[in-house]
């Protein structure tokens, strides 16, 4: 029996592998900033930037560099400990969803048998930053604008949920790891869940986007027309909180999009080694699509986004989960829609 | 949509694009051409867009070929300067030439329209290629004479060969 099978190795062994999670998380953040603003700049014939150390990766550490040392400046009125308690939710509620991402079939930190809900459960409690934010700052325009990113995020999360409950049903099972290994199969890229929940992939990925606040939907962000939102008052360390605790998000919109619908670390060609390579490379991509779709769409107005959450993905997610119930219960299409019969 | 007696008409048209996301296949289809487009930025203090000889930076006393300097204190700069920048004291020197004692630009005050340039006989007073003089202080941007004339030296070979090229359009 060695050093790590007591209780003190053990817990040394989770807490570095969490560290590695987190790691993993900060690192990609400081790449994300930066792919995000460079993509930015491309499709607009700009450099972006390119000037703190080679090609400029190192401005993300730059800019937050910059934020710390800069003044925290707090509301007269505001409340105090709420107003510093919202930045600092916002940022852990969106590191700790990922204790269950899997980035390959054993690298998981805890692969829980609700993994699904827990994700869910964690994004879910974002809104609080948002709402704790907006009201703490004890200003008008802050408070308006946290109602306004609070009914946005619940809004496109009753969507995103019932496209989740298609995957559950076509996979039995809440497991992230049981959900990439369902989708499994002898044609690589086209036994996904993307070819059998087609239409739905868009809708997560739109979805995703609008509870992530990203454009089209960054009405928080307005501020040329809505000065900005919830985080109108906040400055320096707080403020990095948020825009980092945001960005983590997207990242794990990335991963959810890529583990429910294109196959987690599964290879695309059949007979390739799979790995944790493959996840990392399609979060990549949908990162690119999502910088992509900031850097061509002009922002929706209030109204539309509402519309289009209630009257168009509700009613089309909700009808799917019928109709993917009544493929799974009769086996249609060979048993695809019913992945726990079949095996995968 | 359009209304036929009570009746809306569906625009089957519309909806499908709606639907089938065509406006996002085309703007997703013009932003990644635009994407693999040569960038139109400089790299600003490495690369410089080309100036034109006519440009109006930086102020400038200038010389003769011999070191005499050239302005004769006339000034008509001190007179057309419409912001009223320039400030000009004269008096004779030893050998009897006029010859100003201050010459002295608020390049705060300064709008940079070139008068003072077209207004000059002896083309003394020139706005130089320069466009880089920021200063950490509102003081260093009082230019006097000595300031003006070290211009002049600096930046006379690229002064000379602006006057030469815009001579003809002149």
């Amino acid at each position: 029996m060695g050093f790590f099978d007591t209780t003190l190795g053990m817990f040394l062994i989770i807490l570095a592998q969490c560290l590695m999670v987190l790691g993993f998380v900060m690192i990609s953040l400081l790449v994300l900033v930066y792919g995000d603003r460079k993509v930015w700049g491309a499709v607009q014939m700009r450099r972006g930037p390119n000037v703190v150390g080679p090609w400029g990766i190192l401005q993300t550490i730059a800019d937050a560099l910059k934020y710390v040392v800069k003044e925290v400046v707090v509301p007269a009125g505001a409340d105090r400990t709420v107003f510093f308690l919202a930045p600092l939710a916002s940022f852990i509620l969106a590191v700790v969803a990922w204790a269950v991402i899997p980035f390959d079939e054993t690298w998981i930190l805890s692969d829980l048998n609700v993994a699904v809900l827990f994700v869910f459960a964690v994004s879910s409690l974002e809104v609080y930053g948002v709402i704790m934010g907006g009201w703490a700052s004890n200003s008008k325009y802050p408070f308006l604008g946290a109602l306004r990113s609070a009914a946005q995020m619940i809004s496109y999360e009753v969507s995103i949920g019932f496209i989740i409950v298609g995957i559950i049903i076509t996979t039995g099972s809440l497991s992230f790891v049981d959900i990439v290994l369902a989708q499994d199969g002898d044609w690589g890229f086209f036994s996904w869940y993307w070819l059998p929940h087609f239409p739905m992939v868009f809708l997560f990925f739109i979805s995703a986007l609008a509870e992530t606040n990203r454009p089209p939907f960054d009405l928080p962000e307005a501020e040329s027309e809505l000065v900005a939102g919830y985080q109108v008052e906040y400055s320096s360390t707080p403020f990095l909180l948020f825009m980092a605790g945001e960005y983590i998000a997207i990242w794990l919109m990335c991963a959810l999009t890529t583990l429910l619908f294109f196959g987690g670390w599964l290879s695309p060609v059949p007979g390739l080694p799979d790995g944790a390579i493959w996840f990392v490379a399609k979060m990549g991509f949908f990162f690119f699509l999502f910088a992509m779709v900031k850097a061509i769409t002009p922002r929706y107005r209030y109204d539309q986004l509402m519309r289009l959450g209630w009257k168009v993905f509700l009613p089309m997610s909700l009808l799917w989960v019928v109709v993917v119930s009544f493929f799974a219960q009769y086996g249609a299409f060979g048993g695809t829609y019913a992945r726990w019969v079949t095996g995968g | 949509m359009e209304r036929i007696g009570t009746v809306m008409a569906f625009d089957y048209t519309r909806a499908g694009k709606y639907f089938l996301l065509a406006d996002f296949v085309l703007g997703m289809k013009l932003g990644l051409k635009y994407f693999f487009r040569p960038k139109a930025t400089l790299n600003y203090p490495h690369e410089k867009g080309p100036l034109s000889p006519r440009f109006r930076g930086e102020h400038a006393l200038r010389r003769y070929e011999n070191g005499e300097e050239r302005c004769i204190a006339c000034k008509l700069c001190e007179a057309i300067c419409p912001a009223q920048a320039i400030v000009i004291d004269a008096e004779p020197r030893e050998d009897g030439s006029r010859r100003t004692t201050r010459y002295d630009i608020d390049m705060t005050k300064c709008i940079y329209c070139g008068f003072c340039q077209e207004a000059c006989p002896v083309d003394a007073i020139v706005e130089g290629p320069n466009f880089e003089f920021a200063t950490e202080t509102r003081e260093e941007l009082f230019y006097d004479k000595a300031k003006l004339l070290e211009n002049g030296d600096r930046w006379e070979a690229e002064i000379a060969r602006n006057l030469e090229l815009d001579a003809p359009y002149r």
